[in-house]
């Protein structure tokens, strides 16, 4: 299932949201036309919260998340963050961090069992007693950390994004980093665009294991691209249960 | 065991945004086609474009007022038609060309090659044609040709004269000084010539040319064309009319008694030897000046004209000494040129059949001898109408007053002999017929005398040599132009420069 999406119309939608398998961060906007797009398609099984990022509405840029947690600049204030905990559900872990490239979106990229993340994030911050970022983002979100770069770019938050069936990064991403990054990532990966020959493919979608939004410009070569690379055809939380239902049957059979 | 391959650098490949088909990755992550249906570079530049042209004068126009002659598919007219077109400053023009076009379909079609930088760096170069339009618009010149309004001032110019000598002449001189440069036209009509200008001061011009080298007076007047009360812009048409003195050179002039007083007790009949812009005057005893303002005061006529001139033989001739010439206070000034003689001569018509030998004072003593034929005047036979020469004294009137030697014995001959030519304004026109005696005696006078030929442009004649032996003419005092004086003929030869195979 995909779904092509403006907000306030500018079709940079992967700025003004965050997707993951377990909750949905939708950025507070003049109407309500967006959260709505969202809503029809996600409340069913996630909850779609509102939640604003520093007094910014460019949620999707500033935090990281996946089923597990969250993450949030230092720039959060502690109303937005306590209104982020109450909506989220209670087993996402959701931590502040204090890091110095605050954009965290920009840095990061993450499914639900690795993430990439740019080469120069804090390894430790000693003299500011907090943990360093790669352990509290190892921790929080449940993920094995890589410093990788994509397509020679340092922000891989921006030109790359995966989930757990699949992932799109910067179309001129050599075959050879392509391999080297699906092996580490244990999904397959496609270098492609969004919104009509985009690179910066994180700003112009957000995806999960069963739905993508992505810019408005996009087109169908390129929401095909996108449905098969990340798997979403026949994708559906109902489906995706049901496969795990049969592969547990299967399992159990052999055993 | 296999051998691992090294590593082959495989091809980045994306699916093209737009259509899905493979490509390499570029800025705009489309195909080269789908760029070309997104992006048209040539977008700000117009597809149609209007020509001026001018059916009268076959030009273009070149905004904002230049009309510039151009061939079919020339560099010229590709020149003024990309200039034509706005927005071609914002490309890189590589290439443009004409397509052919039917010439009387009045369209011009000019394929262009342009490139344009799109999308962050992808170069984009595209192919199209843009067609103009030929429009007819007449210029400013034919306008003002067909409205018949090219001429603003006029110099009429004209001589109340027997013959054309003077205009002969007058050619020359303008030809020689380039003063019809600036004319639109040169018209001949009854009695003189009609010469066109744009406007007043060039006209004026010629006015003062005329008066500085004939003897002349001019008349002024304007006739109002239009006018703009609002602006104070009137429009006017200027005329110019220039009147020559009715004298042609080798008249004889009957001088009023108050004139001939003035003159410095001149005699009252007199010759008129030369024109420039003064009348010389010659009496038979001393040469004088005459100016134009002069003459206009004291018009007078001439008696004789050079048609009535009659052949005389000379018989005898004794010079006057220098001593036995009276003098008397207040004289004129005296020619030293010439020497004054007592003539006997005898009509040569006459000649053998009587022996009345007529005698008479002349001012060609240094050139006559005893045998000589001279052109002369009879003036007791000749019926002359004049309030001037009425009053005179009849006892001091000379029977004959010889004005020139003859050298026209035979006057065809002397024509092929001449190795000279003149040019002329106008080629074809029965007004200044260049085929009459008035032209041959012109001619004449310009091989007798080299002061009038310092104001003459004199040419070669390239289908006559120059006569190394003169046995048909053998006096060495005739009077001939030197090759010196005469000047090489411009003449283009187009030589047609053989194929090279």
């Amino acid at each position: 299932m995909s779904v092509r999406v403006q907000f306030e119309n500018n079709n940079e939608v992967g700025v003004f949201s965050k997707l993951t398998n377990s909750y949905c961060l939708v950025a507070i906007g003049g109407s309500e036309n967006f959260y709505s797009v969202f809503e029809a398609e996600l409340a069913e099984t996630i909850p779609v919260i509102h939640a604003s990022v520093g007094g910014c509405r460019i949620i999707g840029r500033l935090c990281v998340g996946n089923k597990n947690g969250l993450l949030v600049p230092h720039t959060t204030t502690d109303t937005e963050l306590q209104h982020i905990r109450n909506s989220l559900p209670d087993k996402v872990k959701v931590q502040r961090i204090e890091e110095r490239l605050s954009a965290l979106g920009n840095v990061i990229s993450c499914n639900d069992h690795v993430a990439l993340v740019h080469p120069d994030l804090d390894r430790a911050s000693i003299i500011l007693r907090y943990n360093e970022t790669e352990e509290i983002l190892a921790d929080t979100l449940n993920v094995e950390v890589f410093r990788q770069t994509v397509a020679g770019n340092v922000l891989v938050g921006s030109y790359s994004v995966l989930s757990n069936q699949g992932g799109l990064v910067h179309p001129k991403t050599s075959i050879q980093d392509q391999d080297e990054l699906s092996s580490l990532l244990q999904v397959p990966l496609a270098a492609g665009t969004v919104n009509r020959g985009s690179e910066v493919i994180a700003a112009g979608m957000v995806v999960n294991d069963w739905v993508a939004f992505c810019g408005m410009d996009t087109t169908s070569t390129e929401l095909s691209v996108i449905e098969s690379v990340f798997k979403l055809n026949d994708a559906s939380p109902a489906a995706i249960a049901s496969t795990m239902l049969c592969l547990k049957a299967k399992v159990s059979g052999k055993v | 065991m296999e051998v691992l391959n090294e590593p082959i650098r495989q091809e980045m490949m994306i699916l093209c945004c737009i259509c899905g088909i493979g490509i390499e990755p570029n800025p705009a992550n489309m195909c080269v086609a789908c760029l070309r249906t997104q992006i048209d570079v040539t977008e700000s530049i117009p597809k149609q474009a209007t020509i001026h042209f001018c059916k009268g004068c076959e030009r273009y126009l070149q905004p904002p007022a230049e009309w510039i002659h151009a061939a079919l598919e020339s560099r010229e007219l590709l020149t003024l038609c990309l200039k034509r077109l706005k927005g071609l400053n914002r490309v890189k023009l590589i290439d443009a060309g004409f397509v052919w076009t039917e010439p009387h379909s009045m369209r011009l079609k000019v394929k262009l090659t342009v490139q344009a930088e799109v999308m962050s760096g992808a170069i984009l170069q595209q192919v199209f044609i843009v067609e103009y339009t030929i429009n007819h618009q007449m210029c400013n010149d034919c306008h003002r040709t067909e409205a018949k309004d090219y001429w603003r001032a006029l110099v009429q110019v004209r001589q109340r004269a027997t013959n054309k000598k003077t205009f002969y002449y007058l050619e020359q001189l303008i030809l020689k000084y380039k003063a019809h440069e600036q004319t639109l036209g040169i018209k001949p009509i009854h009695e003189g010539l009609d010469f066109f200008y744009t406007n007043e001061a060039t006209a004026r011009k010629m006015v003062d040319f005329l008066s500085s080298v004939i003897p002349c007076r001019y008349d002024h007047s304007k006739k109002l064309i239009s006018h703009d009360i609002h602006s104070n812009i009137y429009n006017y048409k200027f005329t110019y009319s220039v009147e020559i003195v009715p004298i042609s050179r080798d008249s004889v002039v009957c001088l009023p008694r108050k004139l001939s007083h003035q003159l410095g007790g001149i005699n009252a009949i007199c010759l008129v030897y030369k024109i420039t812009n003064f009348i010389h005057l010659m009496d038979v005893a001393t040469g004088q000046k005459l100016n134009a303002t002069l003459y206009w005061r004291h018009s007078f006529n001439s008696i004789c004209d050079p048609k009535q001139l009659i052949e005389y033989t000379v018989m005898d001739i004794e010079q006057i000494k220098y001593k036995d010439i009276k003098f008397f206070p207040g004289q004129g000034t005296i020619s030293h040129k010439h020497v004054i003689a007592d003539v006997w001569v005898v009509r040569s018509s006459d000649l053998g059949l009587n022996e009345n030998l007529i005698h008479t004072r002349s001012h060609l003593g240094h050139i006559l001898k005893p045998g000589d034929t001279v052109l002369g005047y009879a003036l007791s036979e000749s019926n002359i109408n004049d309030e001037n020469f009425e009053r005179l004294n009849k006892d001091v009137i000379p029977d004959v007053i010889l004005t020139k030697k003859n050298y026209t014995q035979d006057r065809a001959a002397r024509r092929r002999m001449r190795a000279w030519k003149l040019k002329h304004m106008i080629e074809d026109k029965d007004s200044i017929a260049t085929d009459n005696n008035d032209y041959y005696e012109f001619l004449e006078d310009i091989e007798e005398d080299p002061e009038m030929r310092q104001n003459i442009n004199i040419f070669k004649d390239p289908r006559k040599s120059i006569p190394v032996d003169t046995n048909e003419l053998s006096d060495p005092s005739y009077p001939q132009i030197s090759l010196e004086e005469m000047l090489e003929d411009l003449s283009i030869d187009d030589i047609e420069i053989p194929h090279v195979l």
